[in-house]
């Protein structure tokens, strides 16, 4: 594809999520940060892939497995693990916590927590930018499981008869919570055949490998922004953790989860940068210091940011 | 007697229900291999096996209604929400199925159907995810609404459930499942519908259920060390409720505090004072008080939470401002 690209940047990217969702888990094990805590380890490739061909005029929708969409849109580290540490510091001032991110100044518009509740509000957003003429697009993550929602399918319809400028993207990880797909859906482990139905164009990506998903995403993305209504994208990807951090996945075994982690994008494509000549080592431990700085930076800083005033409680209910 | 967990008591009394009745079985989110979200099911699968211990699709609207299709049929149907909150995407089977089919069809059809959920705050899941819509559905006519806090009543109640012939929704605290207490061996069962004086006193009545008895229990120890002498009853049944045992109890106190864990808008406890204002007026000597939840989208941060949430300090406040004590 014709997108200019910096193959580098694309793996400090990855390497935050990773590093970031590490920190979330020690912090959890700290109490530092509760509630119901969703990693998205082992699926970066697909969201810093994806959200890499986006534009400022374009929205990102994600589920409650946020923090890696929110961060590859530029979403200050800070401000997020602030949020999940319910600090008046965070992107909703503590009072949204791990799966409900916002940022609204960089169109990411959430965080849902409602499995597939999301659909329909991404639609809505897409339908704006096709009423106001933008050449904005609106792009809606979602898991395997959220395609037993009714809304799921509703919202389907409803974009492709209205030809909304939107990117529906599907992180086929195998499992919603402990329930592998296989045991729950009628047609196999494969979605994007089935989009047939809606008469929406679909494609099958391997979601450990960024370079694929960037590639698919622009392919579709560029049609879109032709006009030629929503697209579908499956990419196959797999989480290393459990659900949650509740999560102590009696459901599969530990050879399924070293099968995949062998395809580990923290590994396996910075050794492809080197092999390609489009990176030296040095580069690579470079970024991996900084990150972690940036990381070590950002606990400390939700560290030290204030509680929110008790009377925060009352603002924010209306408008 | 021995102590057990509330949710070894549901537990309990799922299983009791699984061995001696071939028509009842289970449908929910993960209930099976994973072992419930709060681990309400866990082991049934291996001991019941997958007809009756069904793991669904993430398809609340479908399984609910499934649920309900079958119980029309004359199976009894026990149908686990991960989280009440979740319910919500199955209002309308749930409302519009479950609860009208008696009425609309003259009487042919019955539901003898269990939807069960956690519910409530308290451990910072945010606004989605800690919600109380029993509230909600006690007002919804032709069906039943339960809430135990304690695992006695657990048990009692949820045995009760399932042999009802109505849709009966079981609110449980989610907060409670690990709180221990005694179960007698035999197999007593609570009238739905029936509050309990779990305390007797003649001061004051304190009302509460679910979560909530937990607060006000504690109000009316620290009221008790002050001499207070204070009357508790744990509503129990949200719908129907047992007004006749609170106005029995005001009439003996002349003075009432309603508590409600959840928020304080549309609580259970609106419609049980509006009653008391009605038919017990005579008896008080102060306002019908009440005591809630701040009515706000539940806050993600810890101090914001605990903020919203009631507490026992809150109750204290009600006491005294409704009747100097
Ligand atoms: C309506 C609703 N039902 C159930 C849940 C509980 N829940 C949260 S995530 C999840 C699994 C979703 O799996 P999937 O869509 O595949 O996304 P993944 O977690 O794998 O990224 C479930 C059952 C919920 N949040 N909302
Ligand atoms: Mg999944």
């Amino acid at each position: 594809m014709t997108g200019k690209v910096d193959r580098l940047d694309l793996f400090r990217q990855m390497y935050l999520v990773r590093q970031f969702e590490i920190a979330c888990g020690e912090n959890y094990s700290k109490g530092l940060i509760r509630g119901f805590l969703h990693l998205y380890t082992g699926q970066e490739a697909t969201g810093v892939g994806a959200i890499s061909t986006l534009g400022d005029n374009d929205y990102v929708v994600s589920h409650y497995r946020d923090h890696g969409h929110a961060l590859a849109r530029g979403v200050d580290v800070n401000r997020l693990m602030a949020e999940l540490f319910g600090r008046a510091t965070g992107t909703s001032k503590g009072k949204g916590g791990s799966m409900h991110i916002f940022d609204v100044a960089k169109g990411f518009m959430g965080g849902h927590a409602i499995v597939a509740g999301q659909l329909p509000l991404a639609a809505g957003l897409a339908l704006a930018q096709q009423y106001n003429k933008t050449d904005g697009l609106t792009i809606c993550f979602f898991g395997d499981g959220a395609t037993n929602q009714g809304i799921y399918h509703e919202t389907m319809n409803l974009a492709a008869v209205w030809k909304l400028p939107i990117l529906f993207f599907l992180e086929n990880n195998m499992y919603g919570m402990g329930t592998s797909i296989e045991r729950v859906r009628a047609g196999g482990i494969d979605f994007y055949p089935g989009m047939a139905t809606y008469e929406i164009p679909a494609a099958e990506v391997d979601g450990m490998d960024v370079l694929a998903v960037r590639e698919a995403t622009e392919l579709a993305v560029a049609r879109i922004r032709n006009g030629e209504g929503p697209q579908f994208i499956e990419a196959k990807t797999f989480r290393f953790v459990g659900h949650s951090l509740a999560d102590g996945q009696k459901y599969r075994g530990q050879e399924e989860v070293k099968e995949w982690e062998r395809r580990d994008p923290i590994n396996v494509y910075p050794t492809r940068l080197l092999e390609m000549g489009i990176a030296k080592s040095d580069q690579i431990d470079q970024i991996k210091t900084e990150v972690d700085e940036v990381v070590a930076k950002a606990v400390e800083f939700a560290e030290q940011s204030p509680e929110p005033e008790l009377s925060e409680i009352h603002n924010d209910v209306l408008a | 007697m021995p102590e057990i967990t509330l949710r070894d008591a549901l537990k309990r009394a799922i299983k009791e229900a699984l061995e001696s009745d071939p028509s009842v079985f289970m449908m929910g989110e993960d209930i099976g291999e994973y072992g419930g979200a709060y681990a309400v099911t866990d082991g049934l699968l291996k001991k019941f096996g997958p007809d009756r211990i069904k793991d669904t699709p993430i398809s609340e609207q479908a399984f609910v209604g499934a649920g309900i299709g079958a119980a029309v049929a004359g199976l009894r149907p026990i149908v686990e929400f991960m989280s009440i909150s979740f319910s919500l995407v199955a209002f309308d089977q749930i409302v519009n199925m479950a609860a009208n089919l008696r009425y609309m069809s003259g009487g042919q059809i019955s539901v003898p159907m269990v939807i069960r959920a956690p519910t409530g705050a308290g451990v910072q899941l945010g606004a989605t995810h800690s919600q109380s819509f029993e509230t909600w559905l006690a007002e919804v006519p032709g069906m039943k609404v339960v809430c135990p806090s304690n695992p006695y009543d657990a048990l009692g109640l949820m045995r009760s459930a399932i042999k009802d012939n109505n849709p009966v929704f079981v609110a449980e605290p989610a907060l409670l499942y690990g709180e221990k207490g005694e179960i007698p061996d035999d197999d007593y069962e609570i009238e739905i519908g029936k509050a309990d004086v779990t305390r007797e006193g003649s001061d004051i009545t304190l009302v509460s259920y679910g979560y909530g008895m937990r607060p006000t229990n504690e109000a009316a120890d620290k009221l008790t060390e002050r001499g207070v002498s204070v009357e508790v009853i744990d509503l129990r049944s949200l719908s129907p409720f047992d007004i006749d045992s609170i106005v029995s109890s005001v009439q003996k106190t002349n003075r009432v505090v309603l508590i409600d864990n959840a928020r304080r808008n549309g609580g259970v406890m609106a419609e049980v004072a509006a009653d008391l204002q009605q038919c017990a007026s005579e008896w008080l000597d102060g306002p019908v008080m009440r005591v809630g939840s701040v009515d706000v989208p539940w806050p993600y941060s810890r101090s914001l939470e605990q903020e919203v949430l009631m507490d026992a300090d809150d109750v204290l406040v009600a006491v005294a401002e409704g009747y100097g004590l």
